[in-house]
């Protein structure tokens, strides 16, 4: 570990306080650097809450509807601000309602840190009042997780839990503290942690693995980049946009790395994947070398494995040894941050373009467009399209928005017809695709970036998966735009019942409140429109609000999201309709 | 794919929780763990697991590759049979009135090169050090004479290669 500046270390250790466990708690957190975190109060952690009382001034703290709001708001802020999000519950019931959160930033890598509760460590494994073996039940989907019994361990475990929750590949730890520790008192002294013998954050970067790739890259006739989240987690946007430009490789995009490159950069073609553009899924099947950028060949990008790239040489970028091979074999991996692989590999590649192989992704795009695109943004019929509405939004709010979308039909249609113009635009629930996550996110999201426009994008199903968090925008006053793409049913299942399940609509269909009254209930501006003037005139009207508010939008009901590969099929036989 | 024995080694930080977080990667993966034995390793302070699986070698490549990335993990490995020493040992507890009458209880004894632990009138207690199929070859010689009790230990087993777990502390330090 290394220490803080040679003065501080001194005056601390001249007036060494005697403080409580909780004190030291909150203490670690403003040597954090945290201003602001999240959470829901309750038995086994109210000596801290006592101590976020006194120290109100220094530490924000966030009271949101439920503890899975708390958990989503401090991922969205992570991944709004770059910073680690905290989330704080009590002890039973308190934190197994943060596991959905934690499992969702595991998968896909948001550095938080969680704070529980626990019962005094006398009653650990008697059953107590709100006791749950916490450890246990989160170690599968933390990236570590621990259990403070004692006041005078809390500084060392916090410094480790916030350097273990940002280096590396980021995630969710979570610190469990026992009501004795949080009474207990210590000797109060913090040292942020530098370093942890048994990890290594990032690996050293292989040299010739990086010359192997420019020399398989500058070689190549027919190549193509796919990017993930691990390019905006690395801050390698610049190093990316340099490789892309010098090499002259067309790109397209996983559902997480979204906005990471502009979407009108000529050599952006979209994004790959099961409801990704047509282009880059079917000739992810033509090039002759694939090239992975920190992303992990997830199946919804793969499609089937065994159809997939296999004519291609497979480059593999990535910080995380263990993702290398695990889903598709490469020929060349080359493993560290991409800021530094990508810096690395630069002065080895030769100026290219490939005006022929750029041809067919275009080629393609007009045989998408003309089938699909065209429809869903210039529709004929009498009844709104969700891609209009993402199309007007991206009008109003030039591509500068920082756009968060739930999971199901309107998280592929926002991804899909959303432009973006700078990074860190685009955050949704990818791997573990929480619904209910869109909301308390954009929640987190607008105040990790006070100044950007922020709209949450969400279903009518997975809006009232977490409706209760319009209280904390309610309490905190934050300006989250809500855009509700109301199609009175569970859409995305609708469309595999229709599709693959002859049209048995098992439990999709909605009946929904009046969201209306809802908002306003909770004193949001809000709306509901279902005609294309209204429509233009209510996104309009929410873009120059300054303060909250809540837009209804009555979608066509039985609307499909294609292009589609279906399970289990080739990322090249993707279907049109 | 063929499925093959592998003794998968992880030299970790002696931390509590860390066995949970292990066997959840088999769990995950649906991978019957067939004996695991977790102790002190050459090194002060660090643990050493010794887990032995079936699976094919592509599955346990990435096994290794997910036990290496947890935070207290220092280094796991994994080695075939023919890579690794390696033995278990097992105790049977007999009736001690058998000892006495049964002579041929005295040669299975002495010719499976195995041990008297302890003796006292009711009973006596064999240790037996070796590979799985030698112990249960005296598991079966004995059985007809009656086994009271029987208890096999998980395997333990060091590597013909060279670990360097020191170096890469080492490395790690600087």
């Amino acid at each position: 570990m290394k220490t803080m500046s040679k003065t501080k270390e001194v005056s601390q250790k001249d007036k060494k306080l005697k403080i409580s466990g909780a004190e030291a708690l909150v203490r670690c957190l403003i040597a954090e650097g945290v201003d602001l975190i999240y959470g829901y109060p309750g038995g086994a952690i109210m000596p801290v809450y006592d101590e976020f009382y006194k120290f109100s001034d220094e530490l924000h703290h966030v009271l949101t509807r439920h503890e899975q709001g708390a958990i989503h708001a401090a991922q969205g802020y992570a991944r709004s601000s770059g910073k680690v999000g905290v989330a704080i519950a009590t002890s039973g019931p308190g934190a197994t309602n943060l596991v959905t959160g934690i499992a969702d930033a595991q998968i896909d890598s948001t550095p938080v840190v969680c704070i529980t509760g626990q019962v005094g460590s006398h009653l650990l494994g008697s059953d107590a009042f709100q006791e749950t073996d916490i450890i246990s039940i989160s170690t599968p989907v933390t990236k570590w997780n621990y259990q403070i019994t004692k006041a005078a361990e809390i500084p060392g475990i916090l410094a480790k839990a916030f350097y273990i929750a940002r280096s590396g590949r980021p995630g969710p730890v979570l610190i469990d503290i026992t009501k004795d520790a949080q009474f207990g008192e210590m000797e109060f002294e913090y040292t942020p942690c530098s370093h942890i013998r048994s990890y290594v954050p990032i690996p050293a970067m292989d040299v010739s693995q990086v010359m192997a790739a420019a020399q398989l890259i500058n070689s190549a006739k027919k190549p193509f980049v796919v990017w993930g989240q691990g390019v905006i987690l690395g801050k390698a946007e610049k190093e990316f946009l340099a490789f892309i430009e010098k090499s002259g490789i067309p790109t397209a995009s996983t559902l997480l790395g979204l906005s990471a490159m502009s979407t009108e950069h000529p050599l952006n073609m979209g994004m790959v994947g099961m409801h990704g553009n047509y282009a880059p899924n079917v000739l992810t099947n033509e090039c002759d070398v694939l090239i992975g950028v920190g992303m992990r060949f997830d199946d919804r990008v793969t499609g089937s494995l065994h159809t997939y790239a296999k004519q291609a040489k497979v480059i593999h970028f990535e910080i995380d040894p263990a993702e290398v091979n695990k889903n598709v074999k490469s020929d060349v991996a080359v493993i560290g941050n991409a800021k530094e692989t990508l810096a690395a590999l630069l002065p080895h590649l030769k100026t290219k373009t490939y005006p022929e192989w750029i041809e067919k992704f275009k080629a393609l795009y007009k045989i998408e467009f003309d089938e699909v695109i065209n429809g869903q943004l210039n529709p004929t019929s009498e009844g709104l399209t969700m891609a209009e509405v993402i199309k007007l939004l991206n009008v109003e709010t030039k591509g500068e928005a920082i756009i968060v979308s739930d999971v199901g039909q309107h998280q592929m249609i926002a991804s899909r017809y959303s432009s973006f113009k700078r990074s860190n635009s685009k955050i949704t629930s990818g791997g573990l695709g929480t619904m209910g996550f869109a909301l308390p996110a954009a929640i987190g999201a607008k105040m990790g970036a006070p100044e950007r426009e922020v709209v949450a994008i969400v279903g009518d199903g997975s809006f009232q998966m977490t409706i209760q968090e319009l209280g904390t925008i309610m309490q905190t006053s934050a300006a989250v735009k809500i855009v509700v793409l109301n199609n009175d049913f569970l859409g995305m299942v609708r469309q595999w019942q229709e599709l693959f399940f002859d049209k048995r609509y098992a439990y999709t269909v909605m009946t929904n409140p009046d969201f209306v009254k809802i908002g306003e209930g909770y004193r949001i501006q809000s709306k509901r429109v279902s005609k294309r003037d209204e429509l233009v005139r209510a996104i309009k009207e929410m873009i120059a609000s300054k303060d909250a508010y809540l837009l209804d939008v009555s979608v066509t009901k039985e609307d499909n999201v294609f292009p589609m590969i279906p399970t289990g099929a080739s990322v090249s036989e993707i279907r049109l309709k | 794919m063929e499925n093959i024995l592998y003794t998968i080694s992880v030299y970790t930080e002696n931390n509590l929780g860390l066995l949970n977080r292990i066997a959840t990667i088999f769990l995950k993966r649906h991978i019957n763990i067939e004996s695991l034995t977790v102790s002190n390793s050459e090194i002060e302070h660090v643990s050493r697991f010794i887990i032995v699986a079936y699976m094919p070698e592509e599955q346990v490549k990435k096994i290794v590759t997910q036990i290496d990335k947890q935070v207290e993990v220092i280094k796991a490995y994994y080695h075939t049979n023919e890579e690794s020493i390696f033995l278990q040992s097992a105790l049977f507890k007999i009736k001690s009135s058998l000892l006495f009458d049964m002579r041929q209880i005295q040669n299975i004894i002495k010719k499976s090169n195995s041990q008297i632990v302890t003796v006292n009138r009711d009973f006596f207690v064999i240790e037996k050090s070796g590979r799985k199929e030698e112990i249960e070859d005296l598991y079966n010689e004995l059985l007809p004479y009656g086994i009271m009790q029987f208890v096999r230990s998980g395997r333990i087993s060091v590597s013909k290669d060279e670990m360097r777990i020191s170096d890469i502390l080492k490395k790690q330090l600087n």
